[in-house]
């Protein structure tokens, strides 16, 4: 006999678990990571954003700010590049929120919802495969500089490391958007309000310009964004191979993003789940 | 070991209520369904099937009333309650831009099947269902009734005791829906208990053992198919005169027997409805002391389309036509 005519167990005769185990939990999340993992393989142009915009943004920003702000293309390199790659992960961050609130909209959410499975499952596994993306941008950020003449004093482990502090960092950032992705009522709501806050963010920072050349309203703003922090924590290692002050800095602000917005993105798809 | 009793009822919902914003989309609803059965929940669109699913489901949480999915709370315990149903949803309830293979190795691996032992259960399903071919395209690619099919193979990947299907068979071709009456005949065969809403009288009269009838929120009827039938009513009688030059006599012995009102479809054809069966014996005797001969005689019971219309004041077809009410 086939599999549906099997007799089935009654519902008595069962071992019903009440909750969840911490295994499965972490387990349903690598599921639901790698379901996301195939699904950006079917839908290549996922990656357009990250493959793209740190090749355009390298090319770009290097060259048109290069002479004005550090003399010649070689002087800026190690600028802006640490620069770009903290801009380009960072709004990559973007997206997560926008993609689950599109998967959110599917009746395969449903699915996931009546079944035994952690709740926060589907959230922590968009999370996790997310890491590819900004994986992807970072090595191309950094072939992009090595291409253009950028050679890290630090050496290769510190650019490993600075790569890894920044996936770290963009993997706390996205639970700001996945909050608004779990809340918002479109995917086109959550561009919308991401993008107001990824703008100053990202570029009221030391990202691209010198600080001191800045008004000092806007120097004391760029001074406590975090985001200043992480690029100079990065300049740090991939320039002198040095883990400073600026990198224990960001460490905590990322720290602090999640633990506010961990707890906030879950309880509001708790509630709607 | 002393094995625990199974409770009778699979379902057991009091007075279940949900609203959004100004409208009772579900206003009140009870329901019994015995374990092992195939329980049919009708009503038209908008009548509140789905969201009544969607809170036994634990989809939504109700705003009034409780439930209990064998015995166990849907709000107090929603994580065994998961345990033990299956949801097929109206719209595809599985990934769009995933291959009919990729979702059930999935959900198998959701559902904590190890690696080897999802992949079986994925073949086996598959082969089921009819849908090895396709098992590797993009379920986006596949027809209406192929997605139903994988939509339920998945539902069956953890062989729950309950199974919820919302409208399995709508815009199904007749074919294809025959076969998915045949799969959920199956499924109750080997334990499963099933839900089913349907906007089809048809599809209802032919599985249910018992079927509730929803209109607006609220539970209108409920029964069995045939004392559906029954409280509404009158059979109705049909003779088919074989000598046409009697038909007007055969009339007026119908009426004065039956003591109602017969009518002529056609120059052979008398129709009457009648309360009790059991007088068409004095008919018939009445008709042969007449010397009137038939050659056909059926009584026949009235449709659920009939039934539909007596209980709610209109005809299932009426509300097809307002699908733009639906609201959830």
């Amino acid at each position: 006999m086939t599999s549906a005519t099997k007799t089935i167990v009654p519902a008595a005769e069962r071992d019903l678990g009440r909750y969840t185990p911490f295994g499965q939990v972490v387990r349903n999340s690598f599921t639901m990571a790698y379901r996301a993992i195939l699904k950006m393989r079917r839908n290549p142009e996922q990656f357009v954003d990250v493959t793209v915009q740190p090749i355009l943004f390298t090319l770009m920003f290097t060259y048109l700010f290069g002479g004005a702000i550090a003399g010649n293309v070689k002087n800026y390199l190690p600028i802006i590049i640490p620069g770009i790659l903290i801009q380009t992960v960072i709004t990559t961050t973007l997206s997560t929120g926008t993609q689950l609130r599109e998967d959110m909209d599917k009746g395969v959410f449903n699915r996931f919802k009546s079944l035994p499975i952690a709740r926060i499952a589907p959230l922590a596994g968009a999370l996790m495969a997310d890491v590819i993306r900004y994986s992807i941008a970072i090595v191309l950020t950094f072939i992009m500089g090595y291409i253009m003449g950028f050679s890290p004093a630090g050496g290769l482990v510190s650019v490993i490391g600075a790569g890894l502090l920044t996936i770290l960092c963009a993997w706390c950032v996205s639970w700001i958007f996945a909050f608004f992705g779990v809340i918002a009522r479109s995917a086109q709501s959550v561009q919308g309000i991401s993008m107001m806050i990824l703008f100053p963010l990202t570029f009221l920072s030391n990202a691209f310009v010198p600080v001191s050349t800045l008004p000092g309203w806007m120097q004391a703003f760029v001074k406590v964004n975090p985001v200043s922090h992480l690029v100079t924590a990065v300049r740090e290692l991939v320039n002198q191979g040095r883990v400073g002050h600026d990198f224990w800095m960001s460490l905590i602000g990322a720290a602090v993003v999640v633990l506010i917005f961990a707890p906030l993105t879950v309880r509001a798809y708790m509630r709607k789940a | 070991m002393t094995q625990q009793k199974e409770p009778a009822y699979a379902i057991e919902a009091t007075g279940l209520v949900k609203q959004f914003g100004k409208n009772r989309a579900v206003d009140g609803v009870d329901l019994r369904v015995p374990a092992g059965s195939i329980y049919g929940v009708l009503g038209p669109n908008g009548a509140g099937k789905t969201t009544t699913i969607n809170m036994l489901a634990t989809l939504m949480k109700p705003d009034g009333g409780s439930a209990k999915i064998f015995g166990h709370d849907i709000q107090t315990e929603p994580h065994v309650v998961r345990q033990l149903i299956g949801v097929t949803g109206q719209y595809a309830s599985v990934d769009e831009t995933l291959s009919g293979w990729q979702n059930l190795i999935i959900f198998g691996r959701l559902l904590g099947l190890s690696k080897a032992e999802a992949k079986k259960k994925a073949a086996e399903l598959l082969e089921e269902f009819d849908l090895t071919d396709a098992a590797k395209r993009p379920i986006a690619k596949f027809s209406g009734g192929m997605r139903r099919r994988l939509d339920l193979a998945v539902s069956l990947l953890a062989q729950p005791p309950l199974i919820f299907l919302d409208e399995p068979t709508t815009g199904l071709d007749p074919r294809t829906r025959n076969q998915m009456w045949n799969t959920i005949r199956k499924l109750v065969a080997a334990g499963s208990t099933v839900l089913l809403t349907t906007q089809y009288l048809d599809e209802a009269d032919q599985l249910a053992d018992e079927i509730v009838v929803i209109d607006h929120g609220r539970v209108v009827a409920q029964g069995t198919p045939d004392q559906l039938k029954k409280s509404v009513g009158i059979a109705s009688l049909q003779l088919s005169v074989t000598n046409k030059q009697k038909t007007h006599e055969a009339v007026r012995v119908v009426e004065k027997v039956l003591d109602v009102k017969a009518a002529t479809s056609d120059a052979t054809t008398v129709t009457a409805p009648m309360a009790d069966p059991e007088r068409i014996t004095d008919l018939l005797v009445a008709l042969r002391a007449k010397d009137i001969r038939l050659d056909e005689v059926s009584v026949q019971k009235p449709t659920l389309d009939e039934v539909f219309m007596a209980l709610t004041g209109h005809t299932a077809d009426d509300l097809e036509a307002n699908v733009s009410k639906e609201t959830a």
